[in-house]
């Protein structure tokens, strides 16, 4: 590999979680109902039918474009993209072609930029299912709101492409809460373009391989890995790879030709009449809210209360779990103790829905040294002892290690309200007596 | 007691004063179906059942779509399709005391200018059984001017409501685009589809353009402009600047000219005002039109893949395949900027000109068609048939303005002659009243009264 360089962009969809699809009133929330129940005349495409856009799911689509740093268009516009396929009603897909509603942004990821080409938005199709001899089509998922990012062919390798997909599908999912990105249920489909151009070529290959809807980061990675291996090969044969689709096999973690591309497809794009152009003013953008996202949150995190940057990060890719972390800091008033807290939340991986009093007051308690009711530690102590003289002779015999399991019997006799370290200083000074 | 020949607003107020049913408006209307339609063939479908009481009948071109009724927009590409919802026209006239009484004839698609394309055969023109009414809603204006129907709805992309209007001497209205709502009548060419009113009343098609008019949540492309009370609006005194274009006038038949001049000494007399104006020849609009509606065209057929709806594409018939041809070719890759995009550029600059021309006239006086109605069969002789009788017209579709067309007499062939109004953008209003001020003026010749002794109850 040494004298080439992969090429890697991507292409990710997003299905958007309004209340209702992109064009109709019918409710996207479709995954799982009952096949075509979900239909009306808009997104079952009936002669005479008429798309209104949804304005929940067009200021979704500029507040991802936000996210991404990208420049809101003043003006976007709809268009007709056409092509044959039963899952899709009309004939064409309302799409947008040459005036998406948001460009020129990026992503960080790995500590690297990655720069993002566009997001638009379009609509979903219906969903095909064959059964023996017989193709069956589901028009719920038809017209959900689909929004799709397309990133420049920045990305060298996988890592840096799962790394930038997970840290985009936590902004979706987790902070700008417009999509559930669940990769299973097909809410979020990833596809890289993958290539691979000698070193000191200037020019972007002039072919590329684009593997479709894959579901899921792993998937992704082996589903590049395998691609880079196989292209190389042909390379360094001195062949060309084809320009084609090609599928990920799950099984086999392999990918097989779907249909060979042939330069662009001619999909006959033009300005859908039906939907008159949109405009943004600058005040409208100003006022998507965009909330502190996870890379700020994390470095605020690191700052404020000295967090780990692992932990921090750790943190922050849980939108509930950053929230809980931050509600006990604001309860606790103690900026030391965030390192504290965030080992406590991590590692026993509380419950985020645990009440954050009872954190905290679990906190007071470790940090402040426990004070310890000598009084009472001292009759748990005979109290453990009498009850364990074969243990005593152990320990007496050289078994030192027996301590920790005093040590914890008799913080269950102090139910907890006793400082392990004075738990086990005393009960060294009885034992050596 | 004597229907034949009231307006729609007369036997409204009938039926309001209960001094007439509307069980015996049905049976009247049926009647005259049953007597006429054979030679005429002007409706598709009848609804099985009558209104309910206090309702008007009313026809619709088969392109809107009717709850429950079939829709084929004459096409046998949706032969037995039936829909199940109403157009939103449709829903707002059921809830104005209307019912559908029949579905009628168009070209299929609403494809040309002589409802001769329609796979259910051609429509008659009633003055003339043999020549054509004009189209695409040549049903609708047969059926307006014989009485099988007191008012109808057709629909207007290039013509196809003013053209088939003037060929069958009925008044026939386009209204502004965005001024209808087109939820639920088939798209034709989506820019420029715009339900309007026929009848042989200027009333008629005031009330019934306030009772379909106005912003719809499911038409994007709707204004959200109140409605005026047109009714109200016709008596009223308006002392208007006409614009008259000369190349509106190129190639145009010597008697059809002869009506409009001699139509133009009435308006003159009436007090108003005649003003020479320049303005881009038709032509212009002519050729952006036919190569945007084609590509439109070209895309709406898309869905009639022959999955859904039963029939499939082999249904098409010769207008509808030649058409979605050209417009798969003027949107395909590397020729798009050379036809789609410089249409729509030619486009904003006809739109542009009117905008200029009513900056200095109220309303603009043209022919609505070339020549009075052709013989059955003739459209074959022209390549561009539709476009070449509608050139007048589309100049109102490519720039959205609303058009009226109204009788003004008849030729030596004792065919009618059509005059247009264009108005400005959303001032349908005015053209309305100088219309309605024409028709109290001249009672359009008596026109109605001598077609229907050949249409006799």
């Amino acid at each position: 590999m040494k004298d080439y360089v992969p090429v890697i962009g991507l292409e990710i969809h997003v299905e958007l979680s309004t209340k209702s699809k992109m064009f109709c009133q019918c409710s996207a929330d479709f995954f799982g109902k009952r096949p075509n129940s979900l239909v009306c005349p808009v997104c079952l495409g009936l002669p005479g039918a008429l798309p209104v856009p949804n304005k929940k799911a067009v200021e979704w689509t500029v507040k991802i474009g936000k996210a991404l740093n990208c420049k809101i268009n003043p003006e976007s516009k709809f268009d007709r993209k056409h092509y044959f396929y039963p899952d899709l009603p009309k004939g064409y897909q309302i799409s947008q072609y040459d005036e998406p509603i948001a460009v020129g942004g990026f992503l960080e990821a790995n500590k690297k930029k990655f720069r993002i080409h566009r997001v638009h938005l379009e609509e979903d199709t219906g969903k095909l299912t064959h059964e023996g001899k017989d193709s069956l089509v589901d028009f719920n998922r038809s017209g959900v709101p689909l929004v799709e990012i397309v990133t420049e062919p920045d990305f060298t390798n996988s890592e840096d492409v799962v790394a930038f997909l997970k840290e985009l599908h936590t902004i979706i999912k987790e902070y700008l809460q417009v999509s559930d990105a669940n990769m299973d249920q097909g809410s979020m489909r990833l596809e890289p373009n993958i290539s691979i151009k000698k070193v000191d070529d200037k020019n972007l290959p002039n072919y590329k391989v684009e593997v479709k809807n894959i579901n899921s980061f792993n998937f992704v990675k082996r589903a590049i890995e395998f691609e880079l291996k196989r292209q190389l090969e042909l390379l360094q044969k001195g062949e060309t790879p084809i320009q084609e689709t090609r599928g990920f096999n799950e099984k086999k973690g392999i990918t097989v030709p779907q249909r060979t591309k042939e330069g662009a497809e001619d999909y006959r794009y033009f300005p859908e009449p039906d939907i008159p152009p949109l405009s943004f003013t600058q005040k409208y953008v100003e006022e998507v809210e965009i909330p502190e996202l996870p890379a700020q949150k994390t470095k605020r995190y690191e700052k404020n209360y000295n967090l780990r940057e692992h932990d921090a990060f750790i943190l922050t890719r849980d939108g509930k779990m950053a929230t809980y972390f931050e509600k006990v800091m604001e309860e606790i008033r103690d900026k030391a103790k965030g390192q504290k807290v965030a080992n406590l939340i991590i590692n026993k991986k509380i419950d985020s829905t645990a009440s954050v009093k009872e954190l905290t007051e679990k906190l007071k308690d470790q940090s402040e040294g426990r004070k310890t009711d000598l009084g009472s530690l001292e009759s748990a102590i005979v109290a453990v002892l009498e009850g364990h003289p074969k243990e005593i002779k152990e320990y007496q015999s050289g078994k030192e290690n027996i301590i920790m399991f005093f040590v914890g019997q008799v913080m269950r006799e102090m139910k907890g309200q006793a400082n392990p370290q004075v738990v086990k200083q005393e009960l060294e000074k009885k034992l050596k007596k | 007691m004597n229907i034949l020949g009231k307006s729609y607003v007369e036997l409204l107020g009938l039926l309001n004063s209960k001094k007439i049913s509307t069980k015996e408006l049905h049976e009247y209307f049926s009647k005259r179906e049953k007597k006429y339609n054979k030679e005429l063939n002007v409706f598709l479908t009848l609804a099985e059942n009558p209104g309910v009481e206090g309702e008007m009948p009313l026809a619709y071109k088969d392109n809107y779509n009717t709850e429950g009724i079939r829709t084929t927009a004459s096409s046998k590409v949706l032969d037995s399709y039936i829909s199940p919802y109403d157009a939103t026209v449709v829903e707002r006239l059921k809830k104005s005391k209307t019912y559908v009484f029949g579905k009628t004839n168009l070209d299929a698609w609403a494809h040309g200018a002589s409802t001769e394309t329609s796979d259910y055969g051609a429509t008659k023109n009633p003055w003339d059984t043999s020549r054509v009414p004009g189209g695409s809603s040549g049903g609708s204006a047969a059926a307006t001017a014989s009485y099988l129907m007191p008012a109808t709805i057709g629909s207007d992309t290039g013509g196809s409501i003013r053209c088939p209007a003037s060929w069958c001497g009925v008044v026939g209205l386009k209204p502004t685009y965005g001024r209808v709502s087109r939820y639920g009548v088939i798209a034709m060419g989506s820019s420029f589809d715009c339900p309007g009113p026929l009848s042989w009343h200027v009333e008629d098609c005031a009330l019934l353009l306030s009772h379909m008019a106005g912003f719809d949540p499911y038409d994007a492309t709707t204004s959200s402009k109140p409605v005026p009370a047109y009714m109200e609006k016709l008596n009223a005194e308006k002392k208007l600047k006409i614009g008259i274009a000369e190349s509106f006038f190129e190639n145009v038949d010597k008697e059809v000219k002869k009506k409009i001049e001699e139509a133009l000494e009435i308006l003159r007399k009436m007090g108003h005002i005649e003003k020479k104006i320049k303005m881009l020849n038709p032509k212009h609009a002519l050729s952006a039109y036919t190569i945007l509606q084609r590509s439109e065209v070209s895309s709406n057929l898309g869905r009639y893949d022959g999955i859904r709806y039963g029939n499939d594409r082999s249904f098409f018939k010769e207008e509808a395949k030649k058409r979605i041809m050209l417009g798969t070719y003027t949107l395909s890759h590397g020729y798009y900027d050379q036809y789609y995009k410089k249409a729509q550029k030619v486009r904003a600059l006809i739109i542009e000109d009117f905008k200029k021309a009513f900056d200095d006239v109220d309303i603009i006086i043209a022919p609505s068609t070339p020549s009075t109605a052709v013989k059955l069969g003739e459209f074959k002789k022209y390549p561009f048939f539709g476009e070449q009788m509608d050139i007048l017209n589309e100049p109102a579709n490519v720039s959205g303005i609303p058009s009226i067309n109204i009788p003004v007499g008849l030729d030596s062939k004792r065919l009618p002659v059509g005059m247009q109004i264009m108005g400005r953008q959303f001032d349908e209003e005015t053209i309305l009243n100088v219309s309605y001020k024409f028709q109290r003026e001249t009672n359009f010749f008596n026109m109605r009264e001598t077609l229907l002794k050949k249409y006799h109850d």
